[in-house]
């Protein structure tokens, strides 16, 4: 392969970032960022399944500052993906096509991002202090 | 002169017949990700603090193991479908690339199985 030196397109440097392709480049690094993110669910589920003491330590690291701060990036990567990722559903469908709806649904998709991560987490610790 | 018959020399040189399954089980997997996404999200926030005994109870009950089953399966699934297209776009040496695929490949075959058997272990120990 001579691949190494070879152009890039788009070529990203002469491109102002628009809506439509920061939230596609979103799409991509949540998703990834979501694939790391499955090993906390995986830490969750073995430490249940390893006993009371293991499972005690994940919920204490679950509960800390840093990992109420990767809870949450985690949802809102989560809920984001899952949004944008219905939207190109749509698209899959062939809907949605015209510019003035990409804009219209991506925008959308931001909103409910928003909502969904903030209702989650104030609903989360509602649940919390009245447990 | 080579000992290879004119079937071995071709073979693999076209069409793999094979060109819309990858993107069509992404699309499956993500479809039924989003059902269970929203289950589980909502079965989170219900738990929110909940102790060992609860969350061993909820885990135990059939129904919601074989949800959490068909949720890890396809999460990894549609996983590796993704990051295997991110690898390809972005890794162009051969030996690189296929190296990257196989260690997602396996990593996300370890953590699928870690997950299901902590699953099926809770349900069946209860």
């Amino acid at each position: 392969m001579q691949g190494e030196n070879r152009p890039l397109s788009p070529h990203l440097q002469v491109y102002r970032p628009q809506l439509t392709s920061s939230l596609s480049i979103l799409h991509r690094i949540t998703g990834a960022a979501l694939a790391v993110g499955t090993l906390l669910l995986v830490y969750w589920l073995a430490a249940a399944a390893s006993g009371t003491e293991a499972f005690e330590s994940a919920q204490g690291f679950f509960g800390s500052f840093f990992g109420q701060l990767l809870l949450f990036g985690w949802s809102i990567a989560l809920f984001y993906h899952l949004c944008n990722g219905i939207r190109h559903l749509f698209w899959d469908a062939g809907l949605g096509f015209e510019l003035p709806e990409v804009y219209r649904s991506g925008w959308a998709v931001v909103i409910a991002t928003g909502v969904l991560t903030l209702l989650t987490w104030i609903i989360g610790y509602i649940v919390y202090w009245s447990a | 002169m080579s000992l290879q018959s004119h079937l071995a020399r071709v073979r693999g040189l076209g069409s793999a017949k094979a060109g819309t399954a990858h993107w069509w089980s992404q699309r499956l997997t993500a479809i039924a990700l989003v059902p269970l996404l929203v289950w589980f999200v909502a079965s989170l926030i219900g738990m929110a603090g909940a102790d060992y005994y609860t969350m061993r109870a909820w885990v135990g009950s059939p129904v919601v193991a074989g949800l959490l089953i068909l949720l890890i399966v396809a999460t990894f699934y549609h996983a590796y479908l993704g990051l295997q297209v991110i690898i390809e776009d972005y890794v162009h040496r051969e030996a690189c690339k296929i190296g990257s695929l196989l260690l997602v490949k396996a990593a996300c075959l370890v953590l699928a199985m870690t997950g299901v058997l902590s699953v099926l272990s809770i349900l069946f120990k209860g």
